[in-house]
Formats: C-alpha cells, sequence, structure tokens
C-alpha cells in the first residue's frame, strides 16, 4: 500500500545527540530533533523576513513593523540577512526531506477527493496516505519554488549596481508575488497544525504524535511503523469507546 | 518668484495620510533651462555645485573625453556630458549637456522609494531627498530614468540634486546658474522657460539652420523642471543618453499602486478562509471521536429532505 518514497529514513546526526525525544506508551516518533531544529529555525527567519519585508512592502499601511527592527534603515539592512537565514534553514529541511516529498500515484489521488479532505473533518484520510500527504508536498514544493526566486530576485536588489535598474523593477515584483504566495500558504500551514488538526503541534514540539492521530492523518505510515492495518486499528478503537461508554450508563 | 512659500511639500514618497501644505497656496512652479546650443563646457556649474553643496572632492580620472568623470556620483550632482557627434554627412559636432536632476513633474524615485518621506516634492516641483528618512534600499535608483540618485557606501544614503533648494527657499537662484558665465542656464517660473526655450528652438530653425533644433521637456513624465534647448531634439540620445521617451517602469506605478494592495487582500484571504473553515466545518479530529451528544441546530428529520 505504502511506498518507499513514503517513507520518512532518517539518519541520526549530531543535532539529534544534542537533544532527545520520549516516546510514551500510545505514541509514535514523528519528526526527530534534527527536524525539529531545522523547523523552528526556518519559522523564525520566516517571520522575521515577513515582518521587517511587510514595512517595505507597504510602508504606508506596515511602517509600524519597522521600528521592531530598530527602524526603517536597519530594517532594510536585516532583511536579506534574515532571507539568507530562511533560505539556508529551508535548504537543510528540503535536504532532510527530499525522499519523503517525491510525489506518487497517491498523491494525484489524493488531490482528486482534495473536497472531501475539506468538509468531511469527521472522516479519516485514504489509506495510502502516507508521511506528508499531497496537500503538505505541494506546499513544500511551493517553498522550494519561492526560495529560488527569493534568491535570484534578492540578491539583484541587493546588488542593484551590478544588475542594472530594470533587472532590479522586475525583480521587485516577482519578490513580492513569492512573498503574498508564501504568506497565503502560511495560514493553512499554521491552522491545520494547531486548531485545524488538534494533536499535530506536538508533532513539531516534543516530535511525538499519539497513534490515533497517525491512522486518522497518515495511515500508510501507520501501517509502515507499526504494521498493524490502520483500519482495523480504528475498528478496535471504536470498539473499545463503545464498551467504555456502556460500562459508564 | 515668492519666498516663503516655495517650499511647501506636494507630494511625500511612502507616505499615508494627508500630505501638509498640498494646495494650501498659489506656487510658481520653477523650472532650470539649459541652452546647449551656448554651452562652452567650462565646468563652472560642477565647480559651483560641488562649493554650494559643501561636497568633498573625489578623484577624478581621464578616459579620452574632456569630461570631468564618466558619470554623476552621490558627491559629484552635476557633470557636463561631452559627446563626439558625427552627423550623417560625415561633419563633426561636439554635443555638450549638463548631467543632472530634470527634476520630473511625476518622479520615477518618489514612486518607488518605499520608506516614508525619504523623497519630498515641493509644490514648487523640486523633487528633493531627506537622507535622515532614507533607508538606503536604492529603488529610487531603479526608478529614475535618467539614473542621476547616487548611492554613498560609507552612509548607505542615497543622495542627488537639490536643485539648490536651499538657495530657491531663500528667493536666490540655483548655484549652477549663478556661475555660467555664457548664459546658457536660466532659472525662472516654468511657464517663463518655457516661452523662453520655444523661442530660442525658433531662432535655431529659422536664423541658425538646424532644422530639428526643439525644447526636451519629455511629456512622458509630466514634463521635467529642468528643460534643455537642443540642436536636435527629434535624437536626444546623442547627447549622452537622455531618453526621448523616459518611462517609469511599471512594477512601481502599476505594480506598487494597484495589484500591491490588492495582492495583499488576496494572501489575506487565505486567513479568512481558514478561520471560516473552523466555523464552519470545525476541526479535523482524531478517529473515533467521542460519541456526539447533541447536534445544534438539529438536522431535518429523514424523509423531509426535498
Amino acid at each position: 500500500m505504502a511506498t518507499s518514497a513514503n517513507r520518512f529514513v532518517h539518519r541520526t546526526n549530531v543535532i539529534d545527540r544534542l537533544g532527545r525525544t520520549v516516546v510514551y506508551a500510545g505514541e509514535l516518533l514523528r519528526h526527530p530533533v534534527y527536524t525539529r531544529f531545522l523547523h523552528w529555525m526556518v519559522g523564525i527567519f520566516f517571520f522575521l523576513a515577513l515582518l521587517s519585508g511587510f514595512g517595505i512592502y507597504l510602508p504606508w499601511i506596515f511602517r509600524f513593523f519597522t521600528p521592531l527592527f530598530g527602524g526603517g534603515a536597519t530594517t532594510r539592512f536585516l532583511h536579506p540577512w534574515f532571507g539568507v537565514g530562511f533560505v539556508i534553514f529551508f535548504g537543510l529541511q528540503a535536504l532532510n526531506w527530499l525522499g519523503v516529498m517525491r510525489w506518487t500515484p497517491a498523491d494525484s489521488r489524493w488531490m482528486k477527493h482534495i473536497k472531501e479532505y475539506v468538509t468531511r473533518s469527521d472522516s479519516v484520510e485514504a489509506p495510502e496516505t502516507g508521511f506528508f500527504n499531497a496537500g503538505q508536498k505541494m506546499q513544500f514544493w511551493e517553498i522550494v519554488c519561492g526560495c529560488i526566486a527569493y534568491v535570484i530576485t534578492g540578491v539583484i536588489m541587493w546588488f542593484p549596481e551590478i544588475f542594472g535598474r530594470i533587472l532590479v523593477a522586475i525583480s521587485y515584483v516577482v519578490h513580492d508575488m513569492s512573498a503574498l504566495i508564501m504568506l497565503f500558504g502560511i495560514f493553512f500551514h499554521v491552522y491545520l497544525s494547531t486548531f485545524g488538526e488538534p494533536g499535530t503541534t506536538q508533532a513539531m514540539t516534543r516530535g511525538t504524535v499519539s497513534e490515533a492521530w497517525a491512522w486518522t492523518h497518515h495511515p500508510a505510515w501507520y501501517h509502515e511503523i507499526t504494521g498493524r492495518d490502520p483500519q482495523q486499528a480504528l475498528k478496535q478503537a471504536e470498539a473499545e469507546m463503545a464498551a467504555r461508554e456502556r460500562a459508564n450508563d | 518668484m515668492s519666498d516663503r512659500g516655495t517650499l511647501r511639500i506636494q507630494q511625500i514618497s511612502a507616505h499615508p495620510g494627508p500630505v501638509a501644505g498640498e494646495g494650501t497656496q498659489r506656487q510658481d512652479k520653477v523650472c532650470k533651462l539649459i541652452d546647449t546650443t551656448t554651452c562652452i563646457g567650462c565646468k563652472a556649474c560642477e565647480v559651483a555645485c560641488v562649493e554650494w553643496n559643501d561636497m568633498p572632492f573625489q578623484t577624478t580620472y581621464f578616459d579620452n573625453t574632456y569630461q570631468t568623470m564618466p558619470d554623476t556620483d552621490w558627491n559629484y550632482w552635476n557633470l557636463i556630458k561631452f559627446n563626439e557627434d558625427q552627423h550623417d554627412d560625415g561633419s563633426f559636432a561636439w554635443l555638450m549637456r549638463k548631467h543632472q536632476c530634470m527634476h520630473c513633474e511625476d518622479p520615477g524615485c518618489l514612486r518607488a522609494c518605499p520608506a516614508d518621506g525619504a523623497i519630498v516634492q515641493y509644490s514648487n516641483g523640486i523633487v528633493d531627498f531627506q537622507q535622515e528618512n532614507c533607508i538606503g534600499c536604492q529603488f529610487c535608483v531603479s526608478g529614475c530614468p535618467f539614473n542621476i540618485p547616487k548611492f554613498n557606501p560609507n552612509t548607505k544614503k542615497v543622495y542627488k540634486c537639490t536643485l539648490c533648494s536651499d538657495r530657491v527657499g531663500a528667493g536666490l537662484e540655483p548655484a549652477c546658474i549663478k556661475a555660467c558665465p555664457t548664459g546658457c542656464l536660466h532659472f525662472g517660473t516654468k511657464e517663463d522657460m518655457k516661452f523662453m526655450a520655444e523661442n530660442r528652438a525658433t531662432q535655431l530653425r529659422e536664423v541658425s539652420g538646424f532644422q530639428n533644433a526643439g525644447v526636451y521637456d519629455p511629456d512622458t513624465i509630466g514634463g521635467t523642471h529642468v528643460i534643455y534647448v537642443l540642436h536636435d531634439a527629434t535624437k536626444p540620445e546623442r547627447y549622452g543618453n537622455l531618453p526621448a521617451k523616459p518611462r517609469i517602469p511599471l512594477s512601481f506605478t502599476v505594480w506598487k499602486d494597484i495589484f500591491k494592495p490588492i495582492g495583499l487582500f488576496g494572501a489575506m484571504l487565505g486567513f479568512v478562509g481558514v478561520v471560516m473553515h473552523y466555523v464552519f466545518e470545525g476541526p479535523r479530529r482524531e478517529q473515533p471521536t467521542p460519541p456526539v451528544v447533541r447536534i445544534d441546530p438539529p438536522p431535518p428529520p429523514a424523509g423531509k429532505e426535498n
């Protein structure tokens, strides 16, 4: 059912040895320390770059952001460096996740049923949904493309005397558009990992998720690491819950 | 020229809300007229500019012309461009043009600038940089069709000709005008300068045999507050890259003024979308969820649907 492309193979590195992930009974290891470290570094630099960029993007609305960074000139000075941090850490995360983000036929099928994903919040995911679903993969590849656009246009705007006025004028628009698309996407990312799918946040904080979370949102991944059938596991959990309800009555 | 009101602000870069002074007083638009046909290339205006603005001298270098340096710089706002120009018939002309900020009626630098108050346009037409508000992004450089704003890497600020706004505000003419020995530079109201320029162009055409003589005051940027009389107004490029139709890049007009706010609104729809999803649909919980006690409002009874 699951393909090998959906499996996240992690090799422990030095960052992992600096921290640890405690997995309690009924939980599964989702993101090791290295992944979580990269995620939050990307997040910090993303929001630093976003807020400092807002002040330059539409100053007549967002002029209150620039004092946070020490005024307009300092904001302008820091923004490219925030961007460099964002791209470096996201680049490492991209290498970390390259295999598991590969698009599979199952992802194409997932996209065809995206309407049910949005409107049927009482359901479990299709049994072939692996470590990441197609929506997560799309966002990942969007950010990869966005980062490439940021780097090219950002360097042009950083050193305008080398590239000339017309390239700068074009870069300005492309850089803005990339930022708008990423901003649009970040709302979905934050929503789905917090309010939208409860139990997800801890995957990026403590690094673990509950088994129920796994068979609900990523059944194929659940099957791969536990060897149990996610639908069977769900049925069993339903039966246990019904038994508890009867005992309470 | 009235002194009291000359430095009333008409436009401010990246500024929310009203502009102080806009339209509160009748204002004469000022203008500098440069008659390239009577310029002798003496560079008195270059010296006067450096002197009056108290700028440090910088090393100049020889590039096989009489030009002081290849281009203007952050501390050298006024440069005579020496262009050796060959006509179609093989004859030769030496075209000298005083190159400096054109003080556009629709300034590309001000349009491009994202820093509140870093660039202002006074109601007399002078476009002035306020370095204390400059953030050093150099967008003004890409907004300018004449390649005028120059970056100082030490101060991380951009500088250019002020049309001696300090002198004009005190009722004086710009320093370059005062220094010109041939009278090829004039300063006054736009209306008067335009009149003088057209007269001179007519004289050049009818008396001096320059059939294409004319006035350079490009309407693609609403006209400029520095205008030229040229021997050949049909090909201003021959005077050292003076564009025939200067334009502000669309990214600083269409994109900045229209699509930026729309784009931001579009991105914020993502926020509205997820909030509404939570309100209308609710979260996707781990399955199985505990039994539902009640749903409000109750679903319609079976059989009554449709």
